[in-house]
């Protein structure tokens, strides 16, 4: 485990739900989460809206407070480091979803991917900044004339082009890609994932690849990992997870992903769930996914009692279940 | 560097080009930009004495090409205490905007920015304020200080804050939550440069607007002050003294009250048309 | 020859559509045309710019006062829309053609009860309705479409509802006239794809038993495959192919449908190909080039391409595409 990158133990995060007077309640976004991401690959996240994994990429990278549990970056606890030292001493960006909400409005493209160049004292002089910008917009397929222009005078694709440079510019090793191509278009999404697969090939980066589309994540990832309100439940290698899916939750997510072949999709047996996700709010003991779960019934009055924990079934295959 | 400096260029062509294209503000910046120089001329063609000496042979003279405005009950020129008293009602209001903006500016922003107990505390505070209607204010505070301009500097600003930091304090948090500034955390950003250069650059647009909304409002302000007697006295013109002076004559010599009426309609009427102007120019968004 | 006609449902004939905005003329619609027989799903497939909205609230005379039907007819069931008033309107939308939208929680009325919406749907159509059968029909209508415990539900308000819960509630109201034509627009783009799955089943199960035609807009060619049988290509507002689902997926013709294909990422374990991109930016509606409108992205440009409007080419019934791969309308099933 020499070349463990990023290693989380027992993270959690929760957020105040209100509640005012009497007993606080609150949101369980990450409860209890643990796995590590190895130098150079890329870990997928994949889950549904509101499973918490946006909430984990930003507790890693310290935008938000880890409520308990560590975050380690090359062995170091950095989970209660102040963000000065973080800045100065990890090497961890991001890349956000929205790129039209990420890139300060009033600011040019070229000052936007200047900003990283000035934090980190990477240029020597001005010119030297300049002609990084340039080298960086080529970097991502702008052209350097685009520098003086506002986000807005650019398409979705060409402001995520924007975003990336600017992550690049802060030299990183570790990128957190936070839906990153799920606000563009189908054509423009493939060139983003062909562009950041370039990156991690030249630069030798490491992601966590957190996205809602699981064919993009299975086609990026080395290793994929799903979540469910809160709860690390599966985290197994991409291929072991498509073609041997364990967790109830899992095997749902995948007979519920349209495939662009008729004949195969309409040939496959989907797992339709009843009932609605429950609420994230103070959930009760026990596996979160059990009042969904077709196979509750077998684990008798287990899966609503006691909370399954993730157990290494196989190598490298990791599975939260009481039934596996 | 030759770069940047053509970058600034074209952000501030395009600020212009965007001003200019909202026609009523430019209608707005020529009456203000005029009021302005008439200012600035009086200060160097009209002296003080000129405005304040009494002439009672001349007293009560409708307009006509040797007094354009005519003259008041002691016989002064309108026409020159309007100009003469542009320089007090103008620089007071805009010093009292000043203090309004930058402490306002300061607790609206800290508020926002830091949120939890600090931002209950101003903004608490702030409320207690908003209570008293902010004319009140202003003259409880002249009242309890003197009679001085530097006091009524200090009375309309202060009555000002509570409305300017709630502008600042909800753009802020706006602006607070969103991806750029997670982004500006993430690139390593100090705080300092993310609250001015992320988070107060985008929430310009309403200050700007508010600022020159409580400029205009000082502006009467001013005025009222010293029509109570609460602010500039005679025989010092100001527009608000003058007008209540003129008060006496008004039934047949209405001039009197409509030369200074006009001057403070102008003023805050061009204001108010610069205020929406200025909105649009810095918004790089705004498509033409 | 009768008996064909009297299958058609909805005749669209070379539709344009453009925007008045302050930045120019934006031309959405150019010169669609199309046939849409009773109880057939079609799926319009386009990314964001295409003219697949526009297209169908053409269709709805819900476009807003800054567009204007340059051209074109549509036909629906014998009837010319694009000359029907606003009044005449009234009584057409809801009764024969149904919508949903993308997103459940704004094309719902916050201030009303789910119930409200339900019957009053009803009420405007049919004037002769009590309350009680109308709150009865609305009660069938949400148990039809999945919806547990309705007389429930029928007395909340949207936001107290989930994103699924709400589509579905949508899709009641869509259907509660029994319209012969649903128009779906993205309906599942915004939710998770576990209630995407429920949602489309949904769709599918009341297609079936109803027997309307449904139009369902998407970006997604996964929905595509599994819910359509014929499907409309478009880009910069023109149909570029036509067919089958079968003709799309497993005979594409047009470069920019097969660009799609090859650039969507597979489940698949085994495919573990690099994606192919199509290059370039989505093209600029507000000055269309001559030509092709694809011409400038395709890999398969010719000179012939950026000058000229592209021919129209039958492959097999049904199964078109305009591009001049295939030559001067001629028939050729040997590319692709």
């Amino acid at each position: 485990m020499a070349d463990t990158l990023i290693e989380v133990k027992n993270l959690k995060k929760l957020f105040p739900a209100g509640g005012g007077l009497g007993k606080k309640s609150y949101i369980y976004a990450n409860d209890d989460i643990s796995f590590s991401i190895e130098k150079g690959e890329t870990l997928g996240l994949v889950g549904e809206s509101g499973c918490g994994k946006s909430t984990l990429g930003r507790t890693i990278l310290r935008l938000y407070e880890p409520s308990a549990g560590s975050i380690f970056y090359r062995g170091r606890d950095i989970s209660r480091l102040p963000h000065r030292e973080i800045v100065r001493s990890t090497k961890m960006q991001m890349i956000f979803q929205d790129p039209s909400a990420s890139l300060n409005p009033r600011m040019t493209a070229g000052k936007i991917v200047e900003e990283p160049l000035v934090n980190h004292r990477l240029c020597g002089s001005a010119a030297e900044r300049q002609e990084r910008v340039k080298e960086l917009f080529r970097h991502v397929g702008l052209h350097e004339e685009q520098m003086q222009r506002f986000p807005h005078e650019f398409s979705g694709g060409q402001q995520q082009r924007i975003g990336i440079a600017r992550a690049l510019a802060a030299e990183p090793e570790f990128i957190v890609c936070d839906e990153p191509v799920s606000a563009l278009d189908v054509s423009i999404q493939s060139q983003i994932i062909n562009m950041l697969e370039d990156m991690q090939r030249e630069l030798g980066l490491t992601y966590l690849f957190i996205a809602h589309d699981v064919s993009v994540v299975r086609h990026i990832s080395n290793r994929i990992g799903v979540m469910f309100l809160g709860k690390l439940v599966e985290l197994a290698p991409s291929d072991t997870l498509v073609r041997e899916p364990l967790h109830p939750y899992t095997q749902t997510l995948l007979s519920a992903v349209p495939i662009p072949d008729p004949d195969v999709t309409r040939a496959r047996a989907r797992i339709l769930l009843s009932g609605e996700i429950p609420s994230p709010i103070d959930p009760p003991p026990g596996c979160r996914f059990a009042a969904r779960c077709p196979y509750a019934k077998e684990g008798g009055g287990r899966c609503t009692a006691e909370t399954p924990a993730l157990k290494e079934v196989s190598t490298g295959h990791f599975v939260a279940c009481h039934l596996v | 560097m030759a770069n940047s400096k053509k970058q600034h260029r074209t952000v501030a062509r395009g600020a212009l080009r965007r001003f200019l294209h909202n026609r009523m503000a430019v209608v707005g910046l020529v009456i203000f930009l005029c009021i302005v120089a008439l200012t600035v001329y009086a200060v160097f063609a009209v002296d003080f004495e000129s405005t304040t000496a009494i002439d009672p042979p001349n007293r009560l003279q409708p307009p006509s090409a040797a007094h354009w405005f005519g003259t008041d009950e002691m016989g002064r020129d309108i026409f020159a205490r309007i100009l003469y008293g542009a320089r007090y009602t103008l620089s007071i209001s805009f010093a009292a905007t000043l203090v309004a903006v930058v402490i306002g500016g300061i607790f609206g922003a800290a508020a926002g920015y830091v949120g939890g107990q600090v931002d209950t505390l101003i903004m608490s505070v702030m409320d207690v304020f908003m209570c008293l209607p902010s004319m009140l204010l202003a003259i409880a505070i002249v009242v309890a200080l003197g009679n001085s301009v530097g006091n009524l500097i200090w009375a309309i600003g202060v009555s000002n804050i509570p409305k300017f930091a709630r502008i600042v304090r909800s753009s802020v948090l706006s602006v607070r939550n969103t991806e750029y500034v997670q982004a500006a955390q993430v690139i390593g950003t100090p705080v300092i440069r993310i609250i001015f250069g992320h988070i107060l650059r985008n929430c310009l647009g309403p200050v700007i607007v508010q600022a020159t909304l409580i400029f205009a409002m000082a502006i009467l302000s001013v005025s009222s002050l010293s029509f109570l007697g609460l602010g500039i006295s005679s025989p010092t013109p100001e527009w608000g003294n003058m007008l209540s002076s003129a008060r006496a004559n008004m039934r047949n010599h209405a001039y009197m009250v409509i030369a200074p009426g006009m001057a403070i309609l102008l003023s805050i009427f061009s204001l108010n048309l610069l205020g929406d102007g200025l909105r649009d120019a810095i918004d790089p968004k705004m498509e033409l | 020859m009768d008996k064909e006609q009297n299958n058609v449902l909805l005749e669209v004939e070379d539709l344009h559509v453009s925007f008045a905005t302050p930045v120019g003329q934006v031309n959405a619609v150019n010169g669609i045309s199309y046939t849409l027989h009773r109880h057939e799903v079609m799926g319009i497939v386009g990314e964001s710019g295409s003219g697949k909205t526009v297209e169908a609230l053409t269709i709805m005379g819900l476009l807003g006062t800054n567009a204007t039907v340059d051209s074109g007819s549509i036909r629906f069931d014998g009837q010319e829309l694009l000359e029907k008033s606003e009044k005449d309107y009234v009584t057409f939308r809801g009764k024969e053609v149904g919508m949903i939208f993308q997103n459940p929680m704004t094309s719902l009325n916050p201030v009303y009860t789910i119930g409200r919406q339900l019957t009053e749907a009803l009420t405007v159509h049919d004037k002769g309705i009590t309350k009680k059968q109308a709150q009865a029909r609305a009660i069938e209508m949400l148990t039809h479409v999945g919806i547990t415990q309705p007389e429930k539900r029928m007395k909340q308000y949207p936001f107290e509802l989930s994103g699924g819960m709400r589509q579905r509630v949508m899709i009641a109201m869509g259907i509660i006239c029994h319209p012969k034509l649903l128009i779906a627009d993205e309906p599942t783009t915004a939710l998770d794809v576990t209630i995407q799955a429920q949602i489309l089943d949904l769709i599918k199960k009341v297609q079936q038993e109803t027997g309307m035609a449904v139009i369902f807009i998407t970006h997604n060619l996964g929905v595509v495959a599994d819910i359509c049988d014929s499907v409309t290509v478009m880009y910069a507002g023109h149909i570029v192919e036509q067919g089958s689902a079968r003709d799309i997926f497993y005979h594409t013709k047009h470069p920019y449908t097969q660009g799609l294909l090859r650039s969507t990422p597979s489940i698949d374990p085994d495919n573990n190909e690099r994606l192919i991109p199509i290059p370039g930016e989505p093209v600029n509606l507000l000055a269309l080039p001559d030509g092709c409108p694809f011409a400038r992205r395709c890999t398969q440009c010719m000179e012939k391409c950026l000058a000229e409007k592209p021919p129209k080419t039958e492959f097999s019934p049904g199964h078109i595409a305009y591009c001049w791969l295939y030559g001067e309308g001629k028939e050729d099933g040997t590319h692709g």
